[in-house]
């Protein structure tokens, strides 16, 4: 009997292997795979046209941080990359609490309406949460360029003479992520607020707490872990963001996934390329461990 | 007391969330509504014309990547929902097995992993197999796309498996039906809005996608948003917006008939 029972077990998990198989194997050879490949080529010495040559080296992982002067060989931080990661941790945060601040009662204008209208408001997040990322980039383009819409709209009623300089700048990636990426912002903190039960507001307010007080020391600890789901949602592609850069910054104002685009152009460092990516998804990595671990610590606390 | 007090108000919520709906929309309509212009800017409107569209329609490139989006979407989805499924019915409705963990990591993978480290992964890894083989079709694509479109299709399809009955399926057993005849007989019927929902999903990830086929296409690949991409480095017309309008309302579209697919009971 116990033979039998083995025997079915080892069947199910033969037929359970074979079903997965396809899966894994694509996942495997289109995502999985080459990441271990980037990360050997992050090992190897750059080709004289891209490509790499077979050879060990150090220098692109030296490269990612630091360089060595032309004049004199000291050695010294690369200000340049320095700078660029820089402007992409302090973009992502920024981004992140921007989509916070207006996320934030968006969900909890959502979460309170009646439970037959909110499929509706919440369909109007999913739409443009749905639409290609570049569409979305590419609208708010045409609202803030020299020639687009909110200039010549302030140019014919008399407020500015010449165009806002807006496009091309910090300002403007910023602008642009925190409209693309706001969806994922509120998406989470939605299916938190949803559940959050009204009765222990009601409390608060039985026990004379103001408004702003019901808030900080009733709402906000509840819905916790859609905060910290919704932050991480919104800083981890933040942080990797290329599109929205590239569209918005213009080529002078970089991030960290326009820095690894160039190492395969016109840089042709592939090594170096292969280094800051590898560097990227370890920086993603922590901030996914650090979110697991915040919300696995949540869970005795949650009501 | 002249007005009941609303437990569930805070002050200034309302506001800035009526703000936020009007600005995430605001650009989008506005896109919309300059495609139909019939002078070349974006911003001044000198009346309604269907011009832009029309250019786009003639416009070979346009025409091009445009039958190259729908094929590669059509592939990725169809091969990404078939590996869904069948990875679906193997991780859902059973206890615990060894090595669950990391099945989920390699099905999540794409979700968590940045888009443009994938992309640079593929190219390395692509330029490997080009230049040994030589073969430089739009199987890569297809490849890369089924890969990324594994999740999304993954999630709809295991949500329905998990909500469905395992007695039916042990009754048809019990009757002596072959396994795949209880697949295609009881597994099959009840799972289809799972499976449409995801296939859907999959279909739009990889219509949209531009980051990893930007890295990956070879030479004269272009699909729909790539193209856009290249565009908008030139003086930009409505023909961009005409052709970001038609995306948009696939979406539009698609994303009504998920929500309606997820209604559907067992």
């Amino acid at each position: 009997m116990a033979d039998l029972s083995s025997a079915a077990e080892t069947q199910a998990s033969r037929r359970r292997w074979l079903l997965l198989a396809p899966a894994l194997f694509i996942l495997v050879f289109a995502a999985a795979g080459p990441l271990l490949i980037t990360l050997v080529y992050s090992f190897l010495t750059p080709g004289d046209y891209g490509g790499v040559e077979w050879q060990a080296s150090w220098q692109a992982w030296f490269n990612v941080f630091m360089e060595r002067d032309i004049f004199d060989d000291t050695l010294g931080w690369s200000d340049a990359h320095l700078s660029i990661f820089w402007r992409s941790v302090k973009l992502s945060l920024m981004t992140t609490v921007l989509c916070l601040f207006f996320g934030f009662p968006t969900a909890y204008f959502i979460a309170t309406r009646p439970k037959k209208q909110r499929d509706l408001w919440m369909l109007l997040i999913i739409i443009p949460f749905w639409t290609n990322l570049l569409i979305r980039t590419f609208a708010v383009v045409e609202l803030i360029r020299a020639e687009g819409t909110v200039n010549t709209l302030l140019i014919w009623l008399g407020i500015i003479d010449s165009p806002i300089h807006m496009l091309f700048t910090e300002f403007s990636i910023l602008l642009g992520m925190v409209y693309v990426y706001l969806p994922l912002m509120v998406l989470p903190l939605y299916a938190s607020m949803e559940r959050l039960d009204f009765s222990l507001v009601e409390a608060g307010y039985d026990l004379y707490a103001t408004r702003l007080k019901v808030l900080r020391r009733v709402i906000l600890p509840l819905v916790k872990p859609g905060v910290i789901a919704g932050s991480i949602l919104v800083f981890v592609p933040s942080l990797g963001a290329y599109v929205t850069p590239r569209v918005m910054g213009g080529g002078n104002q970089l991030m960290i996934g326009n820095l690894i685009e160039l190492q395969f152009g016109q840089g042709r460092n592939w090594p170096l390329g292969a280094a800051l990516s590898i560097t990227l998804l370890a920086i993603v990595m922590v901030a996914l461990m650090a979110y697991v671990r915040a919300a696995g610590n949540q869970e005795p606390h949650r009501v | 007391m002249s007005k009941a007090f609303n437990i569930s108000r805070q002050n200034g919520f309302t506001t800035i969330a009526i703000t936020c709906f009007v600005l995430l929309y605001l650009p989008i309509v506005l896109l919309v509504v300059y495609s139909f212009n019939s002078g070349p800017s974006v911003a001044i409107w000198e009346g309604f014309s269907w011009r832009w569209y029309q250019s786009a329609w003639e416009n070979d490139q346009v025409q091009e990547a445009t039958v190259r989006s729908l094929v590669i979407a059509l592939w990725a989805s169809a091969i990404s929902t078939t590996c869904a499924v069948l990875a679906a019915l193997a991780t859902t409705r059973t206890r615990k097995f060894k090595g669950q963990g990391a099945v989920f990591a390699m099905i999540n993978q794409p979700l968590m992993v940045p888009e443009i480290v994938t992309a640079v992964a593929l190219l390395i890894f692509f330029a490997m197999i080009k230049v040994s083989t030589g073969y430089t079709g739009l199987a890569y694509l297809i490849v890369a796309h089924s890969a990324f479109c594994i999740p999304f299709a993954y999630l709809p399809i295991r949500a329905r498996l998990q909500g469905m009955d395992l007695s039916l399926e042990q009754a048809a057993a019990d009757l002596y039906a072959t396994p795949f005849k209880v697949f295609r007989r009881v597994t099959l019927p009840q799972l289809w809005p799972g499976i449409l929902a995801g296939a859907m999903l999959a279909f739009v990830i990889s219509l949209d996608d531009v980051v990893i086929t930007e890295f990956v296409k070879s030479a004269g690949q272009d699909t729909l948003p790539t193209y856009m991409l290249g565009q908008l480095r030139r003086v930009v017309t409505p023909e961009v917006n005409a052709i970001s309008t038609v995306l948009f309302g696939i979406s539009v579209t698609f994303v009504i008939a998920f929500t309606v697919l997820g209604k559907i009971k067992n």
